[in-house]
């Protein structure tokens, strides 16, 4: 297991390649997938307290894989990632959730997903008020406390 | 270092600690609180972020933990399938709350004379009332009044908006015939006493940038600040001291510069909750009480009670609020009384979530098994995305001895103070409650459209009510403290959080909690003269 905060070049190259197998690239939807440039340097730059834990599970995918994850053909990858998932704990978790939480505040990703570039503070949203009549039958319907004595 | 001996010394700066000084401040007597934490800046709050929701899986996790905050202290909580989550600063954990306020019913004080269970509290519900009413005004909550299977509710503000997840559930709720009610909640829905109207700025229990969901911080201690009380932070309390005649002479408190202090008082009030409180009094022990302070009962620590939470939740084809609300909307009582036909004693309530961010949705989703990686992701996470809706059964618990909070032999906090350690299982009957509200959320769901259900019972970081560890009743041999707060052991030294509580009821207890608080101040003003008799 690495010692430090820091990946390795081997541990990036991994990161990069399970974190395309997780979410790739979509024409479709007009969306990069999370081993774009952006999204990995996101990664990288705010791994803190989570380091220790994702260059755990990036040593645990390496030990499977056997080679780089990227030199693995397609059918063996695929196998890999799933062991790399059923057997890799905490530690794969959270590489999984590091990955999701860098990719889901790209702005390219949020665009494509309808969700507007900014902090929730201070501009907050609008909550319509909805329709209260919906409580009538709960009101007419009534009902009692049970009694305490 | 000694310092001057004070007239009420208060430990803990949260729900309770807060309420209790305000209450006593008009006594004009010299009151301090302690607390292990600082005031909070809220223009450091998640929401003002584009990362507010990764916050919430390190810095801003409701588990002490993970959080690992310097102001936080370690809990052993292997042995318990439900952790501890809480917060410590001032205001505690009311700057991390959802601001759900329920209140116990009027049978949840009568728990052993209605159900044969448990016990009774000393109290009844008649007794706290006009401190509920005080304690909403003064934390301001919003709601609608009314509510036929709920205690009668004054709030000071209109309900929430409904927006676009309740009415699903309404509609729902109304197929089958249930009951549900808006929440009565402590976020402020109009501009209320300073603090400004809430703006949706998504899930507000990693506490509120604007200031609009109440947390003691900017409620009570304002008011009790002005009227003369002290607040010292970043001072953690290691022990209460007790002079020859058995009674509490103060506390020995690390400084924020880690210099360890005595601070004499004439009272001392501890309000550390439902695990802090029993660690300081075991850490409290000494050759006349060497079993912790106040504990000649033995039940310091024990019948830990919790709340286990059944979730349930799903997704629908209309849109929902998602992150664009504040987390909880409705409620139901359908199961809140006994009811043996189903199988189990008491009952819960319900609440109602109006769905999840981005990256919460994504990470939760993907680790149940429901979001592919691959391909097939992105329209799998589009379907899934601002459609959840989710049903949560807070179910009663029952005082158990075994469950219990007691000092961990190896584990210790940054000053080198004994941690706590948790032991836990939940109950044959908690899980029969649990298995009934999951099957009831299903219908519910399912009457509403979703698919792809999801459970998690109990939640697993779903500690947030910690109840029951210094029981208080009549009897000193079944109780910690009696009918009024006061240790049965230490004639000067009162508990006022939710360590105190009988049985637990199937509510969120925080409204409970602080109108006990003032309560309780209430009786010691009313016995100032003969407080110690």
């Amino acid at each position: 297991m690495s010692d430090s905060n820091e990946l390795t070049s081997a541990q990036r190259d991994d990161l990069r390649t399970i974190a395309a197998m997780i979410v790739p690239a979509s024409d479709e939807y007009k969306v990069p997938g999370a081993d774009d440039p952006t999204i990995q340097a996101d990664i990288l730059s705010t791994l803190g307290r989570d380091a220790a834990l994702v260059a755990k599970a990036l040593d645990h995918l390496a030990k499977l894989a056997g080679k780089p994850l990227a030199a693995l053909d397609n059918a063996r990858r695929d196998a890999v990632a799933k062991e790399f998932r059923a057997s890799g704990g905490g530690a794969a978790a959270t590489l999984v959730r590091v990955v999701l939480q860098c990719y889901y505040r790209d702005d390219r990703v949020l665009r494509s997903l309808g969700l507007e570039l900014r902090a929730p503070f201070p501009k907050g949203y609008v909550l319509e008020d909805g329709d209260w009549s919906l409580l009538d039958p709960v009101k007419a319907r009534g009902g009692a406390l049970r009694r305490a004595p | 270092m000694k310092n001057d001996p004070v007239d009420v010394l208060i430990i803990g700066a949260g729900a309770s600690g807060a309420a209790v000084a305000w209450s006593l401040a008009d006594t004009k007597m010299h009151i301090l609180c302690l607390d292990q934490g600082g005031w909070m800046k809220p223009s450091e709050y998640p929401s003002t972020g584009r990362d507010w929701e990764a916050k919430f899986y390190g810095e801003w996790s409701s588990s002490p933990n993970i959080r690992k905050r310097p102001e936080d202290y370690p809990i052993n909580e292997e042995n318990s399938p439900i952790k501890v989550v809480n917060f410590n600063a001032v205001g505690g954990s009311t700057v991390m709350y959802t601001a759900h306020w329920p209140r116990l019913h009027p049978s949840d004080f009568k728990v052993r004379t209605l159900d044969g269970v448990a016990d009774d509290w000393p109290i009844d519900y008649d007794a706290l009332t006009p401190f509920f009413e005080e304690n909403d005004r003064m934390m301001g909550v919003s709601g609608l009044s009314g509510d036929p299977l709920s205690p009668l509710t004054h709030p000071p503000m209109p309900p929430q908006p409904l927006g676009l997840s309740s009415p699903i559930v309404a509609k729902a709720m109304n197929k089958l015939g249930w009951h549900w009610w808006p929440s009565d909640t402590t976020v402020a829905t109009t501009d209320y006493e300073g603090r400004a109207r809430c703006i949706n700025l998504g899930h507000c229990t990693p506490a509120c940038a604007q200031g609009a969901k109440s947390s003691t911080d900017i409620t009570y201690w304002p008011h009790a600040i002005r009227a003369g009380v002290e607040l010292k932070t970043h001072c953690r309390v290691r022990e209460i001291l007790t002079n020859e005649e058995g009674m509490a002479s103060g506390v020995v408190y690390y400084d924020k510069d880690g210099v360890e202090q005595f601070q004499p008082a004439e009272v001392v009030i501890i309000a550390c909750n439902g695990v802090g409180t029993p660690r300081l009094l075991l850490n409290s022990a000494s050759g006349k009480f060497p079993n912790g302070l106040a504990n000649s009962s033995g039940l310091v620590g024990k019948n830990l009670m919790f709340h286990p939470y059944a979730q349930i939740y799903g997704y629908v084809e209309e849109p929902t609020d998602s992150n664009r609300a504040p987390p909880t909307c409705l409620w139901s009582k359908e199961w809140y009384d006994t009811d043996l036909s189903r199988g189990f004693v008491r009952g819960y309530g319900v609440q109602f979530v109006r769905g999840a961010g981005p990256v919460f949705e994504a990470v939760s989703s993907e680790q149940k098994g429901i979001l592919p990686w691959g391909a097939d992701h992105h329209r799998v996470f589009r379907k899934l995305n601002g459609h959840r809706l989710g049903f949560s059964a807070i179910c009663e618990d029952l005082p158990e001895e075994h469950n219990r909070v007691t000092l961990d032999s190896v584990l210790k906090d940054s000053h080198g103070i004994p941690a706590p350690k948790i032991d836990y299982t939940i109950s044959e009957n908690s899980r029969k409650m649990m298995e009934h509200g999951l099957a009831r959320g299903r219908e519910v769901l399912e009457a509403a459209g979703a698919t792809d259900i999801c459970i998690n019972a109990p939640i697993p970081w779903g500690g947030w009510h910690l109840l029951g560890t210094a029981r208080m009743g009549t009897d000193p041999e079944r109780s910690v403290v009696n009918e009024w707060g006061r240790s049965h052991d230490v004639k000067n030294l009162f508990i006022v959080d939710g360590s105190i509580f009988v049985t637990s009821g199937g509510v969120n207890p925080t409204s409970t909690i602080q109108a006990l608080a003032l309560y309780i101040a209430d009786q010691m003003k009313q016995r100032l003269a003969n407080l110690f008799d």
